[in-house]
């Protein structure tokens, strides 16, 4: 059989982590070959050494049977290898072919031919189906648009394999499913394409065979039609790992948090979030779900203290909060877990032990009369890092920045749920996290529930939702369209009033 | 690991490429760079290494005079920056500061000692009152520090130079001589040193350095201003009081550059100047904090070398080497500094070439 890529062998390391050991990846030509892992695993990491980016310590990479040395990412290109990022690299303010002639500008004489460009990417967009408008400019397009435009770059300049960095991550549920015709149709025109991934459904829709890697180890490569979902998420974690969540039914109590009549606006000035009532009790987790932009983001904030609030009031086992601080809320019993964890989570250039403390870093044991105590600091992070089980490369003193993303959730999960407070505001706790993160954290709010604390669950997953939630509201144009019991419900209901349609509340 | 090594490598390498520049462009004004280097170690050691006049300590204590208040004003500009502030107004801050030591030193009577604490002190607190200025209008209205504090920086020139002459002067240039009860100057450091004009100013400076490391890296205080520098969203979502601290970190920040004001006009001149225009002590602290890598250790550091740099200006003329070569050093030491990113990717290529080779 004739390999389009080799990587036989693969060793890197960084400090602290063999990111790559030994790991030996075979692509066939005009094949969706899918490169399975947790977050941390070492794909990117693979990746990032076929375009060039990294160079490995030891093993052989071949490139159409012969041996190459990548080192570069121009190396790459002329080779035909093509990257589409997980965070495009798109000028904002120019168009389209603009973006794509970067760097091999066509010219007449010295005057810039972007004419011919432009009918040439028109053609490509054509024959790849991808239904791109040349002369649009990128902060005009959809993100699923830009995403094209990436894949036009490659193609302009006539990559053969395309590497695709968890490509689904910034996309809405419509534009996954367009990007899985977009690469059968790429492999259809004798492309190959290597995915990098940890969804499995993706997989199963559109991979044929699946390498999967676990702590930089290759684990084994199995052809997608005879694999399992279930055989996959196990060889990737290391564990039997269930897709449901187990629970048992919630035991309500008393309502802890009351949210009456609350109205905020946006940046912007308008109103996002319009005389919205909702309770949650002790003991249950309630789920809002609703299409991004809806109000969700100012209502977290509005709740943890970021945003002022217009009028209402949010009531905490009878009190109102709505006046204070952010740390007053947070001793009166608030917890949040944010929804962007970079921005909000964690100071990225603090190290993690710093960032276990940056609620409680005043108070005893972690400081007396003003000055730090970084042992205490630090047994605290050994703690939790222990019981969390949170992976870093130097322990405590590794900087959070450098931690993967399901890692940094980690931390601030423990740190959250460690200073236990009453009522819990989670906001996307998983998104971009891997099954068995997902697996740790949806079992770490559901323990919670059950020691009796009211948590209020925001998520744009509306399997998350289903699987969590005691209770389902549903927010529409920053108003509760309906509540509803998450066993009497189907993905239909929840979507129609996600639309807007309303229903009675229960 | 490796990044706590290219902290000390790069400014390291920086600081070499800087005199590597100096001393071609010293050869290519066709003089011998061996001039510049016997005046940087005679400013550093006192010593010839011609062996021609004897060993004189003079030069060392001129250099420690000129090192004092920019290591001052680096661990100002180095403060603010540890929040995220970049304060322009450490010149401003240090006339202020100037202005009060003269108001206490001049009006005030107290026994000796305790009269220039009175006025270092007044100095901290004047130089804080012109940090918290724009601490406020940051805090309060988000206007940008860096037009702020440059405005100040004026106000405070012009200011003080019309106060200073209500104290009463003969050539309007200068206030009368303090008493030497408000007088930092040392006779014992000032033998030690050949007759230098090294002072008791060293040790509000040292006092300083040290109160910068402990706030900085061991208070919880600091703790929050290192927060609110790197991630301002997630601090305040960790309920820390960004506003207040952007106002306390400029108000440090000033009161660090206010008392290098009172080390200058109490330690160095012993009466108030009026001055024509602004004399750079700001501008130098800036590269000093950007070389120093904003830590207290490596202002220290950096400040030395900065002050050695402006003392070795006669003793390179005295060699016909330019003065302005040492400007020159400076600028380009700043300039390597802030090309980090390809410093660090030059010193990876040798490391690997040097693998490589083995």
């Amino acid at each position: 059989m004739a390999y389009i890529i080799e990587m036989l062998d693969i060793v890197k390391t960084f400090p602290g982590i063999r990111a790559n050991d030994g790991v030996t990846l075979e692509v066939e030509k005009g094949a969706v070959h899918a490169l399975l892992g947790e977050n941390g695993a070492g794909k990117s990491t693979l990746m990032s050494i076929l375009f060039g980016l990294y160079r490995p310590e030891a093993g052989i990479i071949k490139v159409r049977g012969e041996e190459v040395s990548i080192s570069d990412p121009n190396v790459a290109n002329r080779l035909g290898i093509g990257m589409v990022h997980q965070h495009f690299k798109l000028v904002h303010n120019f168009t389209v072919t603009e973006n794509i002639v970067l760097g091999l500008e066509p010219h007449k004489g010295p005057l810039l031919d972007i004419k011919t460009a432009e009918e040439r990417v028109a053609d490509l967009s054509k024959k790849y189906a991808l239904d791109v408008d040349p002369r649009s400019v990128i902060e005009d397009i959809s993100v699923g648009m830009q995403q094209r435009v990436e894949i036009l770059k490659m193609l302009y300049r006539d990559a053969e394999i395309l590497i695709f960095d968890e490509p689904t991550a910034v996309l809405t549920p419509h534009e996954i499913h367009e990007l899985m015709g977009i690469m059968r149709r790429l492999v259809e025109e004798g492309k190959t394409i290597l995915l990098i991934t940890h969804k499995l459904k993706e997989i199963k829709a559109v991979a044929d065979v699946c390498t999967v890697l676990r702590r930089g180890k290759l684990i084994g490569t199995v052809k997608v039609s005879e694999t399992s979902e279930e055989r996959m998420a196990e060889m990737m974690v290391g564990r039997e790992v269930s897709f449901t969540v187990d629970k048992t039914p919630a035991i309500p109590g008393e309502v802890l948090l009351e949210i009456e009549g609350l109205s905020v606006k946006n940046s912007k000035g308008l109103l996002c979030v319009r005389n919205l009532s909702l309770k949650v009790r002790r003991g249950e987790i309630l789920g809002l779900c609703g299409v991004d932009g809806n109000g969700q983001t100012e209502l977290v904030h509005a709740l943890t203290g970021l945003a002022k609030i217009e009028s209402g009031r949010i009531l905490l086992k009878g009190r109102d909060i709505s006046r204070l601080t952010v740390k007053r809320r947070t001793t009166a019993g608030l917890g949040h877990i944010p929804e962007d964890r970079q921005r909000y989570g964690l100071v990225l250039d603090f190290r993690l032990d710093e960032n276990l403390v940056v609620h409680a870093y005043g108070k005893p044991p972690f400081s007396h009369f003003g000055v730090l105590d970084y042992r205490a600091i630090k047994k605290n992070a050994d703690r939790l890092i222990e019981e969390f089980d949170v992976r870093s490369g130097e322990g405590p003193s590794t900087p959070a920045r450098s931690l993967s993303g399901g890692n940094q959730q980690k931390a601030i999960v423990a740190r959250e749920i460690d200073r236990s407070p009453e009522v819990f505001v989670v906001a996307q706790p998983t998104r971009g996290l891997d099954v068995g993160a997902i697996e740790y954290i949806h079992k770490r709010i559901v323990e919670e529930r059950d020691k009796g604390k009211a948590v209020l669950l925001v998520s744009l997953e509306l399997d998350e939702i289903m699987d969590l939630s005691d209770r389902i509201a549903v927010i529409f144009n920053g108003e509760i369209v309906g509540e509803v019991d998450a066993s009497a419900t189907d993905e239909n209901e929840l979507s129609l009033m996600m639309a807007g349609s309303k229903r009675k509340a229960v | 690991m490796g990044k706590d090594r290219s902290k000390i490598t790069v400014p390291l390498v920086a600081v070499l490429l800087g005199f590597i520049t100096g001393a071609i462009i010293i050869m290519i004004t066709g003089k011998s760079p061996l001039g510049m280097v016997q005046a940087m170690v005679r400013t550093l050691t006192g010593f010839d290494i011609y062996g021609r006049s004897s060993y004189n300590p003079y030069y060392i204590g001129e250099f420690l005079l000129q090192s004092l208040p920019i290591i001052l004003t680096g661990l100002s500009i180095a403060f603010a920056f540890r929040t995220g502030l970049f304060n322009i107004g450490a010149e401003g801050q240090l006339m202020m500061g100037s202005l009060a030591a003269v108001t206490v030193a001049l009006l005030l009577k107290a026994p000796f000692g305790f009269h220039s604490l009175l006025c270092l002190l007044a100095a901290a607190a004047a130089g804080a009152l012109w940090g918290a200025i724009p601490g406020y209008l940051k805090a309060r209205f988000n206007v940008h520090e860096v037009v702020v504090t440059i405005m100040l920086n004026y106000t405070a020139l012009h200011f003080s130079n019309w106060a200073l002459l209500l104290f009463g002067s003969v050539d309007r240039v200068k206030t009368s001589e303090f008493p030497a009860s408000a007088s930092l100057a040392s006779k014992f450091l000032a033998d030690m040193t050949n007759g230098s004009r090294l002072n008791w100013g060293i040790i509000p400076v040292i006092i300083a350095l040290v109160l910068y490391w402990f706030i900085i890296e061991k208070t919880t205080f600091g703790f929050s201003l290192r927060a609110v520098g790197f991630n301002k969203d997630a601090a305040r979502y960790a309920g820390m009081k960004v506003e207040r601290d952007v106002v306390m970190s400029m108000v440090i920040a000033g009161a660090f550059a206010g008392l290098a004001g009172a080390v200058i006009t109490l330690g160095t001149f012993n009466f108030g100047r009026v001055l024509p225009s602004m004399e750079g002590y700001g501008m130098d602290g800036i590269a000093v904090a950007l070389v120093g890598g904003n830590a207290a250790v490596g202002v220290l550091f950096s400040g030395l070398l900065f002050g050695m740099l402006k003392a070795a200006q006669p003793l390179m003329q005295s060699s016909q080497i330019p003065r302005e070569i040492a400007g020159i050093i400076q600028s380009s030491i700043v300039l390597f500094v802030a090309m980090r990113l390809g410093i660090e990717a030059l010193l990876d290529t040798l490391k690997r070439k040097r693998e490589g080779q083995k």
